[in-house]
């Protein structure tokens, strides 16, 4: 395989921040605000839906010169419910308790605009390697803020890294709890994630100002 | 009497955008004309009308475990569920195509206004969403599912027309250049969302010491206690506050 090439290595890494998915596209809001409570859950969210947008990438580009016009968006659904059922029982079957906090999210991922997004702009014109390797640059952008958000949510608003105390003991008051602080249970709510997410994008764009609309 | 608490619940307590952000991305992209706003809300309001309720039947009958047992005895083990996903994108799909169809007929110019949003609904988390949580909540009658799905779109219809008038307004305002357009929306948003919680004391009697809204009121444990005879309106509040305690420990 060796080193990917220039054009390819771009497919990659755009979508981690100047063509980010959610901050500059705004395709797939929805679960990054929703299940970012939790560390664990964005991340496995993330994995999921580079995995569903990947392998996604793959089929509809395989079969881009034998889908009818008329009916691609239906043909794309499928596609994509197929994949989003397997991802589901596979995280039913592994993961119980974190398919329980994830809900009905992992069934969104069949709505998330990213992975509709990705197959109209690019897997029905682009061969199987470069689409595969733009649903990864993609699922990655995606992951990105996703784990930023679930980061800062987690931390400040219960204290815990994926689950493992970093701040110290809330009920025993060690740690920074020993100096009064206490969690900011806010963050945990809705409204906080967009709030986290508004000030990602101020500080993306202020870094890049050809990113600022008018 | 629960129909008219799930219908107040949809829209204000369980607000698709504000409480669980279904719809966000064409409610960021659509929000900034009220005109096309309020069409894109209607056409919301009027998929939701339809589907949650075709989806209801359908889980009903054909999906849930042992709903196929009017087919017949042999039948009654199968569990469908797993396909729930593509029967209920099916049936959105369809029913998007139809609306499609029919506002090209009867209003063009909202049509052109729409242009690829009209489309897009299909695609729209909200409208998956409400069939997808009226399935997670086992809503129990095809009444209930109904009040639901339009409650629903309703809610989504008030968080896309309120900020509409909101980005209208201000783009007259001294917004810092990296926050305008998406950011501020998304803050602005946020601050809706924090707002919109205040309406969780709505239904619960009001003094429940603080809790958050607990979301996964079962209307279930309401329908039942509609059966029990002769007991008082102070008594059935109670149970519901006893019900909403004990699923928030």
């Amino acid at each position: 395989m060796g080193l990917l090439s220039k054009k390819d290595s771009r497919l990659i890494l755009d979508p981690l921040a100047d063509n980010n998915p959610i901050t500059i596209q705004v395709l797939g809001i929805c679960s990054a605000l929703a299940i970012t409570a939790q560390l664990k859950a964005a991340i496995v969210m993330a994995i999921s839906v580079t995995a569903v947008v990947a392998i996604g990438n793959v089929v509809i580009s395989l079969m881009r010169n034998i889908i009818p016009s008329k009916i691609r968006i239906i043909v794309q659904l499928v596609v994509v419910a197929v994949l989003v059922i397997i991802v589901d029982l596979i995280l039913k079957a592994y993961s119980y308790e974190l398919s329980k906090t994830l809900s009905v999210f992992v069934g969104l991922i069949i709505t998330n605009c990213i992975i509709m997004g990705r197959f109209e702009a690019f897997a029905l014109a682009n061969g199987p390697w470069r689409s595969f390797l733009d649903g990864i640059g993609n699922g990655a952008g995606y992951g990105i803020i996703l784990v930023i958000v679930g980061f800062f949510r987690e931390l400040l608003g219960s204290g815990t890294l994926f689950g493992f105390k970093v701040l110290g003991d809330p009920i025993e008051k060690t740690g920074l709890y020993a100096f009064g602080y206490e969690n900011n249970g806010f963050m945990l709510l809705s409204p906080m994630a967009l709030i986290v997410v508004g000030l990602i994008i101020w500080v993306q764009r202020s870094r890049n100002k050809a990113l600022i609309e008018d | 009497m629960e129909h008219l608490e799930l219908f107040l619940k949809s829209i204000f307590i369980d607000n698709m955008i504000f409480a669980t952000f279904l719809g966000m991305c064409s409610y960021l992209a659509v929000s900034k004309k009220v005109t096309t706003a309020v069409g894109l809300g209607a056409a919301v309001i009027f998929v939701m009308l339809i589907t949650v309720p075709l989806n209801w039947l359908l889980d009903h009958y054909l999906l849930q475990p042992g709903a196929l047992a009017w087919l017949g005895a042999e039948y009654a083990e199968y569990d469908l569920s797993f396909l729930s996903f593509i029967m209920f994108i099916a049936t959105i799909a369809t029913m998007v195509q139809l609306v499609e169809i029919v506002v090209e007929k009867f209003s063009p110019s909202l049509y052109n206004s729409l242009g690829i949003f009209l489309p897009l609904i299909a695609v729209n988390c909200a409208i998956l969403g409400g069939s997808l949580f009226m399935q997670s909540r086992e809503i129990p009658t095809l009444g209930l599912a109904t009040v639901y799905g339009v409650g629903s779109g309703i809610g989504w219809f008030l968080a896309i027309l309120a900020i509409a008038a909101i980005r209208e307004k201000i783009r007259y305002s001294n917004v810092p250049p990296a926050l305008r357009g998406l950011g501020i929306t998304f803050i602005i948003t946020g601050l809706m969302a924090i707002g919109f919680m205040s309406f969780g004391g709505m239904l619960t009697g009001g003094d429940e010491g603080g809790k958050k809204p607990e979301k996964t009121i079962s209307v279930e444990k309401m329908d039942k206690q509609q059966n029990t005879i002769g007991e008082g309106e102070t008594s059935k509040k109670e149970k519901v506050i006893a019900s909403n305690i004990k699923v928030n420990e």
